[in-house]
């Protein structure tokens, strides 16, 4: 099965991804990441105002058997987060660049982008190919 | 080096994703543990549990060295028949639920936990050397002779004879009544055929030599296809018991948990005269108990109850009063559910109590069994 990667999109060795838009990122998990959780049953999200740091763990994903952290890969106030997981956590398993994102960041140091894997870097770090 | 069953071949070909399950590589789920649930709820899946294990038990007093160790009544049954029972130590403590069957008036066949499989044989071994008439029983584990697999589902029935020849009592294994079993031949070998399940579905438990295991498996996903039937790993094999409030060991029962504390004094049948763990068991019984297995719904959209997670009482003071012993997000339901221990005099249904969740407490109330009802 082929991980599906779009172009536009960086992501974190820990399989999140930021798409930014005007010095505000768009964060969710890789497609990658939903394939080895399977059935996202709920998303535990950050509130809006709270202040990230890169790296850091900032909200949590939990599948029928397992719950795991998402580390923000950027820094940043939390602008917005995705209310439609509340009542469709299996948003995160079928839309995860598109309607399953979380949350929103207004980046503080976009230069941190720049420690982001690029499409094809990302497709090497997780063993394929785009 | 992990167990594997008869069909660990079947479960790479079908993409399974495998964990060690109590030193078994097993699959936890195919096409995933939703998918799987929500089959078996509303069609039929097909789940592996030749990791369980046979104990073939035999003699003239094979049904009352039987009625020692066991908590329920053999005399109960009549040939090829079963029922659920439980082998608790002298505290009355579990040691092992199970299903025993009664395939001729002296001759048992016992299904137990995988888990447990050394630790019941030599329970049931040190309790046969004490035994006075053990001459007069033959006791064998042959759990590594025999694999097993469990179709569930409401349209199980449909298929279930076309799978195999038909035989005698009864000719169709569709009219097998709940917890009846029939003995089938097939490529010329005994296999049984009973009806039950861990599930809360109408469905039928096959046990075969484990040389023709993968072919019967084969034959009934050949069958099933049709219908909808999907192989189903051990993931929604928990979502699905953990509905209907069944007990799984090493969770709401172990050495320390009584099967009266588990909501199980069906199962014991004190009227039957001695057996161990009967003292404590009747004690029990007419005095009441310190804990007591509920049934609980989250009262929100949270994240999932877990096994071991603090169940506190609501309210302004609030102090924890149990633990989680299963719990899931219920495909059926949409909410969190699970079961757990409190003391007996906080256990009443609809009590609000709280789950202890990553340091937040989640509202949950408690509910009756089982948490999910067809219709």
């Amino acid at each position: 099965m082929s991980n599906q990667i779009p172009g536009g999109v960086l992501h974190a060795k820990t399989h999140e991804w930021a798409r930014v838009r005007e010095g505000v990122a768009a964060i969710g998990i890789s497609d990658h990441a939903q394939h080895e959780l399977t059935d996202v049953v709920f998303v535990e999200l950050p509130a809006v105002g709270r202040v990230l740091q890169a790296g850091a763990a900032c909200a949590v994903v939990e599948s029928v058997k397992t719950a795991s952290d998402v580390y923000s890969p950027v820094s940043g106030e939390v602008t917005a987060v995705n209310q439609n997981l509340t009542q469709h956590p299996e948003l995160v398993n079928t839309d995860p660049y598109g309607e399953g994102w979380f949350f929103e960041v207004k980046l503080s140091r976009p230069a941190e982008l720049n420690g982001l894997l690029k499409p094809a870097d990302y497709a090497r770090e997780i063993g394929g190919q785009l | 080096m992990l167990n594997r069953t008869p069909l660990f071949a079947t479960h790479q070909k079908l993409g399974a994703r495998l964990i060690d399950f109590g030193g078994w590589e097993m699959p936890v789920q195919y096409s995933g543990i939703v998918d799987e649930h929500k089959a078996v709820r509303t069609a039929a899946g097909l789940f592996d549990i030749s990791h369980m294990g046979e104990i073939v038990v035999r003699g003239s007093a094979a049904p009352d060295f039987l009625n020692w160790v066991l908590t329920n009544d053999i005399h109960k049954l009549q040939n090829r028949q079963g029922q659920y029972t439980l082998m608790c130590n002298e505290r009355g403590g579990a040691i092992d639920d199970l299903y025993v069957y009664q395939v001729e008036a002296e001759e048992f066949l016992l299904i137990v936990n995988a888990s447990r499989i050394s630790i019941d044989a030599a329970w049931l071994n040190q309790q046969l050397a004490a035994f006075p008439r053990r001459a007069a029983v033959d006791l064998k584990n042959l759990s590594a002779d025999f694999g097993a697999m469990a179709l569930q589902g409401p349209k199980a029935a449909q298929f279930i004879d076309t799978c195999f020849p038909s035989g005698t009592e009864p000719a169709l294994a569709g009219t097998l009544r709940k917890n009846d079993m029939a003995r089938r031949e097939y490529q010329g070998r005994f296999i049984f055929i009973s009806r039950t399940g861990y599930t809360g579905e109408d469905g039928f438990e096959i046990v075969a030599p484990a040389e023709i295991t993968p072919a019967i498996w084969n034959r009934v996903m050949e069958i099933g296809a049709p219908f909808g039937l999907k192989p189903a790993g051990l993931g929604a094999r928990d979502t699905l018991r953990t509905e209907v409030c069944y007990p799984l060991y090493g969770h709401e029962l172990d050495e320390n948990t009584t099967p009266i504390e588990a909501g199980l004094s069906m199962f014991v049948a004190l009227g039957k005269g001695e057996f161990m763990g009967r003292p404590v068991l009747a004690e029990q019984k007419a005095r009441g108990t310190t804990k007591k297995l509920v049934a609980f719904k989250s009262a929100e959209k949270t994240a999932p109850p877990r096994p071991q997670y603090p169940i506190w009482s609501a309210g302004p003071e609030r102090r924890q009063i149990g633990h989680v012993t299963s719990g899931t997000q219920s495909p059926s339901l949409g909410i969190g559910i699970g079961m757990g221990y409190v003391p007996p005099e906080m256990s009443a249904v609809n009590s609000a109590i709280a789950i202890e969740i990553r340091g937040k407490h989640a509202p949950a109330t408690i509910s009756p069994k089982p948490l999910y009802r067809k219709g």
